[in-house]
């Protein structure tokens, strides 16, 4: 922080800890930690593409990582992220157009990012489980 | 000359930032994007779940695959960088720790971006 001169001593307006947690405002917070998730997750594509790239032994090293529980647990994740954050985005998309705005409709946004983004991570996993036989 | 100019007119157009609506258009048009392209990796990725090796590289060898892997990895990096500069921005207010942030954060996305590219064109064109 720049505890410089004057602007050390401003006062400063009362930050996210003085509000009540709302739809949207928790959906603000997920949609920007789930864009930082995104942002290190790519080390998991770029291991992927990487692995698959140079080669059979490490082909399957990267695989046992996906396939160990730990593993299926970190994509789990992942794809609950850019289902979350693409979602998210669909709203903001939707507020670019200068629609969407009253109260209702911003909740009514927020919780269909929230349960479309869970419901469709559950159904990405069963038909991902189901096409494998592994459900 | 330039001290004639008032706030306002140098704020005009550009902004304090010199960089205008650069910023928030090139956010969006890789959103758009990358609302298409993360799909279709979607489903490329389910569908080689617990594919063998052949599989796997045969498949992201194909044009029909590795283009829109290639146009995905372009624009993902571009909207990731953009969007943790905004959040560097956001916390980072020492100028010394901010200008290291920002420059990790193109390194990073750089970096990411050219490994998945090479290794998608590695597939593609190597044996």
């Amino acid at each position: 922080m720049a505890e410089t001169g004057e602007s050390a001593s401003r006062p400063i307006s009362p930050h996210l800890s003085v509000y009540r947690p709302l739809i949207n405002m928790v959906m603000s917070i997920l949609h920007r930690i789930t864009g930082v998730a995104l942002y290190f997750g790519t080390l998991l594509l770029a291991a992927w593409l990487v692995g698959t790239a140079a080669g059979e032994p490490q082909f399957h090293l990267i695989n046992a990582f996906f396939a160990h529980p730990f593993g299926r647990l970190v994509l789990f994740g992942y794809s609950w992220a850019v289902l979350h954050h693409m979602l998210g985005g669909l709203r903001h998309f939707v507020w670019d157009t200068g629609r969407g705005f009253s109260i209702g409709q911003v909740n009514a946004l927020c919780w269909f990012t929230i349960i479309g983004s869970v419901v469709l991570t559950l159904v990405l996993w069963m038909v991902g489980l189901a096409l494998r036989g592994e459900l | 000359m330039a001290s004639y100019r008032t706030p306002l007119a140098r704020a005009r157009g550009l902004g304090p930032a010199r960089t205008g609506t650069d910023h928030f258009w090139k956010q969006r048009v890789t959103a758009v994007a990358n609302v298409f392209l993360v799909s279709f990796a979607i489903f490329l990725i389910v569908r080689l779940a617990g594919a063998d090796y052949p599989t796997v590289k045969g498949t992201l060898a194909q044009p029909q695959n590795a283009i829109p892997l290639l146009l995905l990895i372009l624009s993902g990096v571009i909207h990731m960088r953009l969007g943790m500069q905004t959040i560097i921005e956001d916390y980072v207010h020492s100028e010394g720790y901010k200008v290291a942030a920002l420059l990790l954060n193109t390194f990073f996305a750089a970096l990411m971006g050219l490994a998945c590219a090479y290794a998608v064109l590695k597939l593609s064109f190597g044996a």
